[in-house]
């Protein structure tokens, strides 16, 4: 039968078009079409109730009121800096469940740092409030030690934030750093040792050219998580956390300017980009290797 | 297959009958106590779906859907007129399926003034109260809002970085906020004024609450000495301890009522009709009122109230309510001055 080759294809392509329907429908439906409206709501303004006009007042705002982009670049660097220190302290968790734990006790290491994910952010959060704040758990520690004489209100600072944002971003930076270093063979680092390596050179060149790919992985998923947190800078940065995505809920919620709040939206988007491509460039990775290996 | 399916189109019709006998209400915290929803239900058969929520959020969540999903909110009553008119969120009542002769009088009189558009009533008053002043006479004694600035309280007060804030420091200066509502270009020049004295006075805040919940913790556990609060919680407090108190500032306390309001597209008019004359009983707003520790404005409910808190009313207001000064309806776009104002604060050092 000629025709029976070229059905094959047609066939084919439909099938594929069926089992990739549901994700496409959701990209669409749930990620697509709401960034177009949300998009289209940016860029009007409000001349008179229930009038409104095409302008670009929203973006205008943000770039003449200091405020915003104070918040903006604030929320930037202090993600940044959150990514930097999470990923210092996941490096060794992580090297420690690849290479020295065996067996079962890498199994348990692996677990203990997933523990805490089996209750929600707020909890977790709440958790870190009752610890720090004035009447709290460390704060009476620290009088009973008599490091102070008074408790101090742990709450409330820059620290307290990226404290927070830290312990709650350790497990997406360990998962794919262990996956990384546990396919870096040990006779390349015997081998080095052997060349005459010492501890910090084998790091830097061997232990970190192989990880790079996980780092990476690890640092973007850090950052958008970060950036895009709301409720851990909102509750331990109390009336100093100025986080911006704390300014759109603000802008959609109690301001009832859903214009605004899709402005800033859309620049949080372009931000979170923009660090994403730049690091990736100053990495020298590419993104397709690291979702590979993330 | 067929039998799944026949069964899930039953169940599709189960849900909409049951759809039928549900009130869903937006409201704040102990607005609708359990006990009364039990009550209600027995007596109609109606079942009472309750979310907790603010002023802000419940515009915001009508607006999103355009007035549906819920088929009663109780926004507080200058929140009507500009919500309605920015976004249509509500319908008017058909006066002549509610007994108006179970509502104090004054009270409806207020609302009349301030919720009715094109000769049409959009909201019914369901509870009032007041916005003051509480502190611990242990640690400090204040009588008026800007003593919450004074050096000695450095970290140990608390406000919430809303309009209510604005307005208190802004009675506070000697000007009267509600008189300029309508005049945007002097009205914008107070609350800058307002903004700076509140920015200058944000080292003595320990936080900005959200909700009751957080304010009460901070005072019970001694952290907060000194804060803006409504009576029922100043009150309550008091109770608890003796030593707090719940005073009338000498600018005013602020008093706000919250409503009843049909929203544009519920479903169920007529529960909600049953549901207003239901609660408005004096022996159900009575009820109503030992839960939320305010006053209703079902008439005869008063008669009823805890004499507890009768009596702290009066030790609170020993002149009645002379000094109170009762909001406004907010006109559209006014939020929008207020809110830059707010941003400020929040960024302040």
């Amino acid at each position: 039968m000629p025709e029976a080759p070229a059905a094959a294809p047609w066939y084919r392509r439909l099938m594929l078009g069926l089992l990739l329907a549901p994700a496409l429908l959701w990209l669409f439906a749930l990620i697509v079409l709401p960034h177009v409206d949300l998009a289209l709501l940016s860029f009007r303004e409000r001349v008179a109730p229930r009038q409104y006009v095409a302008s670009l007042a929203q973006y205008r705002t943000f770039f003449g009121e200091p405020l915003y982009w104070r918040v903006f670049v604030r929320t930037a660097v202090l993600s940044a800096l959150a990514t930097a220190l999470t990923l210092l302290v996941a490096f060794p968790i992580a090297w420690t469940i690849a290479k020295l734990a065996r067996g079962r006790m890498s199994a348990l290491l692996f677990v203990v740092c997933l523990i805490p994910f089996w209750v929600s952010e707020t909890v977790r959060t709440l958790g870190w409030m009752i610890l720090l704040r004035e009447s709290g758990v460390l704060p009476a520690l620290l009088v009973h030690l008599g490091l102070t004489t008074q408790p101090v209100e742990l709450l409330y600072h820059d620290a307290t934030i990226l404290v927070g944002l830290v312990y709650t971003s350790l497990l997406f930076m360990v998962v794919p750093l262990v996956g990384n270093l546990e396919s870096l063979d040990n006779a390349l680092i015997e081998a080095a040792y052997d060349l005459g390596g010492k501890g910090w050179s084998i790091l830097r060149e061997i232990v970190i050219p192989h990880a790079a790919p996980g780092i990476t992985a690890g640092c973007i998923v850090v950052f958008m998580l970060t950036l895009g947190n709301y409720l851990t800078p909102t509750l331990l940065g109390g009336k100093n956390s100025l986080w911006f995505t704390e300014q759109i809920y603000t802008q959609f919620i109690t301001r009832f300017n859903w214009e605004q709040g899709a402005a800033f939206g859309f620049l949080l988007l372009a931000l979170s980009t923009a660090m994403v491509w730049l690091g990736l460039k100053v990495s020298g990775q590419r993104f397709s290797d690291v979702m590979r290996r993330a | 297959m067929s039998a799944a399916l026949l069964l899930a189109l039953l169940a599709g019709v189960q849900a909409r009958a049951d759809n039928a006998q549900v009130l869903k209400i937006i409201t704040w915290a102990d607005y609708v106590p359990a006990e009364v929803i039990a009550q209600f239900g027995k007596e109609t058969g109606i079942q009472v779906q309750v979310t907790l929520s603010n002023n802000e959020e419940m515009i915001s969540k009508l607006r999103a859907t355009g007035g549906a999903g819920f088929d009663l909110a109780q926004p507080s009553q200058d929140r009507i007129l500009g919500a309605q008119q920015e976004f249509r969120i509500y319908k008017p009542f058909d006066t002549g399926k509610v007994r108006l002769d179970e509502f104090v009088p004054e009270l409806l009189d207020i609302i009349r003034k301030n919720a009715t558009i094109d000769g049409k009533l959009y909201g019914l008053p369901y509870i009032w109260g007041t916005e003051g002043l509480i502190y611990n006479s242990k640690r400090t004694r204040i009588s008026d809002y800007p003593d919450l600035c004074k050096p000695e309280l450095r970290g140990r007060t608390a406000v919430r970085l809303k309009r209510p804030t604005l307005m208190a420091f802004a009675l506070a200066s000697g000007r009267n906020p509600f008189a300029l509502y309508d005049n945007t270009k002097a009205y914008t020049a107070l609350m800058e004024q307002v903004g700076k004295t509140l920015a200058a006075c944000k080292v003595n805040f320990r936080f900005f609450y959200d909700n009751k919940d957080q304010l009460l913790n901070g005072v019970r556990s001694g952290e907060i000495d000194a804060a803006m609060m409504w009576d029922s919680g100043g009150w309550a407090l008091n109770r608890a301890n003796p030593d707090i108190k719940f005073i009338n500032p000498r600018s005013g306390a602020i008093a706000w009522m919250d409503t009843f309001a049909l929203t544009a597209r519920g479903r169920n008019d007529a529960a909600a009709y049953a549901w207003i004359n239901f609660v408005m009983r004096p022996e159900i707003a009575a009820k109503v009122a030992r839960s939320v520790g305010n006053f209703t404005a079902a008439r005869g409910a008063e008669a009823l109230m805890d004499p507890r808190i009768r009596a702290q009313f009066a030790e609170t207001f020993p002149d009645g309510l002379k000094n109170i000064k009762w909001y406004p309806a907010i006109p559209p776009g006014l939020e929008a001055i207020e809110g830059a104002i707010l941003d400020r604060v929040k960024a302040a050092d």
